[in-house]
């Protein structure tokens, strides 16, 4: 048996994100808050789940990389979130466009 | 267990290196450990988002097939009480996030008030989501034999929301869908409100093990997996919000 060398794999130092950053994050998304609520009230159309959807897009990418630590993350832990998020959208654009793009089923 | 070579043969027990009580003897280091556990963490989460996915899914298409009885129905929703609610798992999550970094510089303090303001912010979601529901048992818009499409049928009857919307009636054979709309609802809120409920439990053990000091002396990966699950249910919330409340607020 081959000796395992101890500590040769990539070692993550565990990195303490400052409250600074968790407080510009908080007001961002308290104020992304507002203004999808204020988006809605005025009539854009389509554009309003567009905008409204952007904008829950941008929140929760905040969310993830910041309060959920991934932007600090080891590669592992990235490569993981950004494949199962891509699997997560490729299931569900195929299914919306197979159903948005027939009529079956109505009524 | 005692009796396996590897434990009878000295060369191996030296081998045995030192380490803090929480670390386990497979890993290497505590960093290995954190680091593993932190990848697991989210491979389950990854599941929930699989999960939740299959409701918004489902949600979209039948917004798609019967969109006039789901506009009408998001009309019943209160823009007061989701926004308020959105503001409240919002902060909830960063005290949420501050409460890990307590945890990480070792404030014992720090952590209990964090972990205290998390636990009654999530009860006020609770709170408010009680109130919602409550109105729509009033209406009779819990889906099942109670069931009325009164509202949508002859909107003038529900003054509070005709009176914002100018809703047209809509015809029978529509009305009835909107039931769909509501069983829904209640399905993805009452999903993202039983994590909730799950959440603030666990909240509730961990504050008396932070009075204990149990979350800092330095192991942290607890407090940090269960802010990764407290995110990852407000990350559920801010898409409920604009697919519940804000996209069918015209036509």
């Amino acid at each position: 048996m081959t000796e395992v060398k101890p500590h040769s794999h990539e070692e993550h130092e565990h990195q303490v994100v400052s409250p600074k950053v968790y407080l510009a994050i908080v007001a961002t998304l308290l104020v992304a808050t507002g203004l999808t609520a204020g988006v809605s009230y005025i009539d854009l159309g389509v554009f309003n789940a567009v905008v409204a959807l952007a904008i829950a897009v941008t929140k929760a990418t905040l969310v993830i990389l910041f309060f959920m630590h991934v932007k600090y993350s080891t590669r592992l832990t990235k490569l993981v979130v950004g494949s199962g998020i891509f699997l997560f959208l490729v299931l569900i654009s195929m299914t919306l466009s197979d159903y948005f793009t027939r009529a079956w089923g109505r009524w | 267990m005692s009796d396996s070579p590897a434990v009878i043969n000295g060369a191996a027990a030296a081998e045995h290196h030192e380490h803090p009580p929480y670390q386990r003897h497979h890993f290497e280091t505590v960093e290995q450990q954190a680091d593993t556990t932190n990848f697991a963490m989210w491979i389950f989460l990854l599941t929930e988002i699989m999960f939740f996915g299959g409701l918004f899914t489902a949600y979209l298409i039948f917004r798609n097939w019967y969109y006039p009885a789901f506009v009408a129905g998001s009309h019943q929703l209160s823009m007061l009480w989701g926004t308020l609610n959105t503001t409240v798992l919002i902060v909830s999550s960063f005290t949420m996030a501050m409460g890990v970094w307590c945890a990480e510089t070792r404030r014992k303090n720090g952590l209990v008030w964090c972990l205290v303001l998390t636990l009654i912010l999530g009860i006020g979601f609770l709170g408010i989501k009680s109130i919602e529901y409550t109105e729509k048992i009033v209406k009779h818009h819990v889906p099942g034999f109670h069931y009325s499409v009164q509202s949508f049928t002859n909107p003038v009857s529900d003054p509070e929301v005709y009176k914002e919307y100018h809703d047209n009636p809509l015809a029978p054979d529509m009305a009835v869908h909107t039931e769909l709309y509501f069983s829904l609802y209640f399905l993805m809120t009452g999903m993202h409100a039983l994590h909730m409920i799950i959440g603030v439990s666990i909240l509730a053990g961990m504050i008396f093990k932070a009075r204990a000091g149990a979350y800092t002396t330095g192991h942290v990966t607890f407090v940090e997996n269960f802010g990764l699950y407290w995110h990852f249910v407000d990350i559920i919330w801010i898409f409920l919000y604009p697919l519940l409340y804000l996209i069918s607020r015209h036509t």
